[in-house]
């Protein structure tokens, strides 16, 4: 059968055996799975599904894959997903980063690849199109972003695309992130401590070959173009990137974190993208490979006599290195990026952590004891160095390492609390630490509903919405990560079908992409989400639902009081659920499990229902 | 699409220094003096340098010969990749402009020899360059 857009063939590497392959993924599955994160669920679920909650997410027995879309390489702008069991939420979540890896990978001859069992002492793979190797990485093992890039461009002579782990990652840090080209992060799902927990450092990937065949090139190219002008007349974006949303997001819309999400709004001129790009951006604009966007400045701050580089800080990491944790000064802001970048830490899921923390010092949860040192809204030094004690698992820091719910049960337990009353300052959905987008002003992007009900819990880029066969439903996410496209160069989602089916020669339509394909993949996330495990198990009574703060009214801005009610937020996930042909606990039904050709989830799913006591 | 045979290629060094890489036409085009084959020949309206893929035998004398090294070899190309001007209509160009980057223009070649100081090594421009951004 012949294949468009993908190869249908992945590179495997088993870590445990020193032992490298390749594996054939059948066209079939690429019609039902797409690729990225669809693939990567298929293939998890398949591997690891009857065991699924006893597989340790930072065990040899778990996965990495590195996949990329039928649309990678062609569709302007470049992603690929990491993925795996995720540390964070014992599901399965599709981590997208902009990687040169990513048509790398395609132009050495695969479609993406899988890492099992786990190495002894430190390797990194490399790739050059059909030579394979596990090299000794003993001397790359410790090393910081900035140093490893330098070191392996002189190690392989050039500049070669390569993802890699900084120390956070090393040391099984929760909140790590695979990182890519200096300042970009995979940072949901923790899929840098995977990588650690495998001993591998770096991938690096040369490809030279041709990109795979398109089944419709005229229609390809013409449609290529017709994204590209579409893209390239987003001027605001390519002038501001996200930076702006410190400004829109913080004081227009009110749904910016800060301070751990007491608040939600700001008027401080000096934390808006005017200020910062008059200030600190030496780059302007800066793009991933292909893309005709270009979101990204380069920025650069001096603190106390050294030298920061990060990009932006893009509107998330602004946001949780810098209001979230009570720090407006920008340049500040860009040395806290900067260091997540380098240790490779997931800015986000460590801002959120580090917020959680100030606030539980304040509240006196925990101590001077317990930290070693007193822990202040905005004090720049305290919070460095929080970061490094958590990237190095370092006293206090190795507690809030294992993320912000794991460290809240943690704290609950040394001070013989339940642990709702810990629980109840974290501002996390399963695990996952919620995207600086908030619900509570109604005026950003995503619905009451967004993180709740979500797969990926608080991921902001895989959010629920209503109605569940629109463009507002988490279908939708899943859908673009699983052809994979950046989410800013992606348009209206006829025209990327369009694109997808010239490229693949499908004729995938709407209602197939709700009806069947994404639904397929949203309900074996689901169902993997919910078999969790080792150490978290999620009760959809319990757990689908919104951080507590979240049900707080707004203290201040524009949107003062405004406030969700659980009734309403429960009453539309109830809704949602159904529209999706899931049951009232969001569990797929028998009868949607066999529309979507999932007939080995049937009992996998009678099992779970059982040991949830809703039969 | 093929990336790796594109004839300019993109590298990057320091984050927001990317270097575009390519043949700028030496007035004395010393890659096809230095060919043993006569592959390489200088195509006269444009000045470009032109392969003859059936002459090519990837001796890689032209990349030595080269003060930029930017003859490229690629894997299932049996010979070496040189800018050819695409015939007077440079296609990066085009689509450089058509998304408003203006990075990269068509400009009359200047007649001075001053010229070949383009054609360095992508390393050596890095250093230059990110010197001046991150210094
Ligand atoms: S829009 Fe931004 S994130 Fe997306 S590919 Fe372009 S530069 Fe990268
Ligand atoms: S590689 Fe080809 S073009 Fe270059 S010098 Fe040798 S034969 Fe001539
Ligand atoms: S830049 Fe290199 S390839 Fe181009 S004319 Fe000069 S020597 Fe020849
Ligand atoms: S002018 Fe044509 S051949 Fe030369 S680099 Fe540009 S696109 Fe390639």
């Amino acid at each position: 059968m012949q294949i468009y857009g993908s190869w249908g063939k992945l590179l495997s590497v088993d870590l445990s055996a020193g032992k490298t392959s390749e594996e054939r993924i059948h066209p079939i599955t690429y019609r039902m799975f797409v690729g990225g994160r669809g693939l990567a669920t298929y293939i998890l679920w398949r591997e690891l599904g009857k065991k699924w909650g006893s597989v340790d997410p930072l065990g040899p027995e778990n996965m990495l894959t590195i996949l990329t879309g039928p649309l990678t390489g062609y569709y302007p702008g470049i992603k690929l997903v990491v993925s795996g069991k995720s540390p964070q939420s014992g599901g399965v979540v599709g981590s997208a980063i902009s990687s040169h890896v990513a048509y790398s990978i395609k132009t050495a001859g695969y479609d993406g690849i899988i890492v099992r069992g786990a190495s002894r002492d430190p390797v990194y793979i490399y790739v050059r199109d059909d030579l394979v190797e596990i090299r000794d990485a003993s001397k790359l093992w410790g090393l910081k972003g900035l140093e490893l890039t330098k070191s392996l461009r002189s190690e392989l002579g050039r500049d070669a695309p390569s993802l890699y782990i900084g120390p956070a990652g090393e040391n099984l840090v929760r909140t790590a992130a695979v990182m890519a080209r200096w300042f970009h992060a995979a940072g949901y799902g923790g899929y840098g401590a995977v990588m650690g927990s495998k001993k591998l450092k770096a991938i690096v990937v040369e490809g030279s070959g041709p990109l795979p065949p398109v089944a419709r090139r005229d229609e390809f190219l013409k449609l290529r173009y017709e994204v590209i002008d579409k893209v390239a007349a987003r001027s605001t974006f390519r002038v501001w990137g996200t930076t702006s949303g410190l400004w829109r997001v913080g004081h227009d819309t009110s749904s910016e974190p800060i301070r751990n999400w007491v608040e939600e709004w700001h008027n401080r001129e000096e934390f808006s993208h005017v200020a910062i790009e008059k200030k600190y951006w030496i780059k302007n604009p800066w793009a991933d490979w292909g893309c005709p966007l270009a979101c990204m400045k380069v920025s650069k701050a001096v603190v106390d006599g050294v030298t920061y580089y990060t990009d932006g800080p893009d509107y998330e990491m602004g946001a949780y290195l810098g209001s979230n944790l009570g720090l407006f000064e920008v340049d500040k802001v860009i040395a806290l990026s900067a260091l997540a970048d380098d240790l490779g830490l997931c800015g986000i899921q460590t801002g959120n952590t580090m917020g959680f923390a100030v606030e539980l010092y304040e509240r006196g949860l925990i101590t001077r004891e317990d930290v070693g040192y007193e822990l202040k809204w905005g004090d720049f030094y305290c919070l460095k160095r929080l970061m490094e004690d958590i990237a190095y698992r370092r006293g206090f820091g190795g507690v809030l390492a294992e993320g912000t719910y794991r460290a809240a049960v943690e704290v609950a337990k040394r001070r013989n609390l339940p642990s709702e009353e810990v629980l109840k300052y974290a501002v996390q959905v399963k695990g996952i630490g919620v995207g600086a987008h908030g619900i509570r002003s109604r005026k950003d992007y995503p619905q009451p509903i967004a993180y709740a009900a979500s797969v990926q819990g608080g991921d902001h880029t895989s959010v629920a919405g209503l109605p569940a066969d629109s463009e507002e439903s988490e279908i939708s996410s899943a859908f673009l990560d699983s052809a994979v496209v950046c989410s800013f160069t992606s348009v209206e989602e006829e025209t990327v079908l369009k694109f997808l089916n010239a490229v693949t020669g499908w004729g995938v339509t709407k209602e197939e992409l709700y009806r069947t394909i994404g639904l397929r993949i949203l309900s074996l996330q689901r169902i993997l989400l919910l078999l969790g495990g080792p150490d978290v198990r999620w009760d959809p009574r319990v757990h689908d639902d919104n951080p507590l703060r979240f049900y707080e009214p707004l203290p201040s801005g524009p949107y003062t009081n405004s406030v969700v009610s659980r009734d309403e937020v429960l009453n539309s996930i109830a809704e949602y659920y159904k529209q999706l042909g899931w049951d009232s606990y969001g569990i797929p039904t028998e009868e949607t499990l066999r529309k979507l050709g999932l007939y080995d989830a049937v009992d996998v799913v009678k099992t779970l229902r059982r040991e949830l006591g809703v039969s | 699409m093929w990336p790796s045979a594109s004839r300019i290629t993109i590298y990057e060094y320091y984050p927001g220094a990317p270097i575009p890489h390519y043949c700028i036409q030496c007035p004395d085009y010393p890659c096809v003096s230095a060919c043993p084959t006569k592959a390489l020949s200088v195509d006269q309206l444009t000045g470009a340098v032109l392969v003859d893929p059936s002459l090519c035998t990837l001796c890689l004398k032209c990349v030595e010969a080269c003060p930029g090294k930017v003859p490229k070899t690629t894997r299932g190309k049996s010979h070496v990749l040189i800018c050819d001007l695409c015939f007077g209509d440079p296609a990066c160009v085009r689509e450089c402009s058509r998304v408003g980057y203006n990075a990269l223009k068509t400009v009359k070649k200047p007649s001075n020899t001053g010229i070949k100081h383009y054609a360095k090594p992508p390393e050596l421009v890095a250093e230059e360059f990110g010197r001046k951004i991150y210094m």
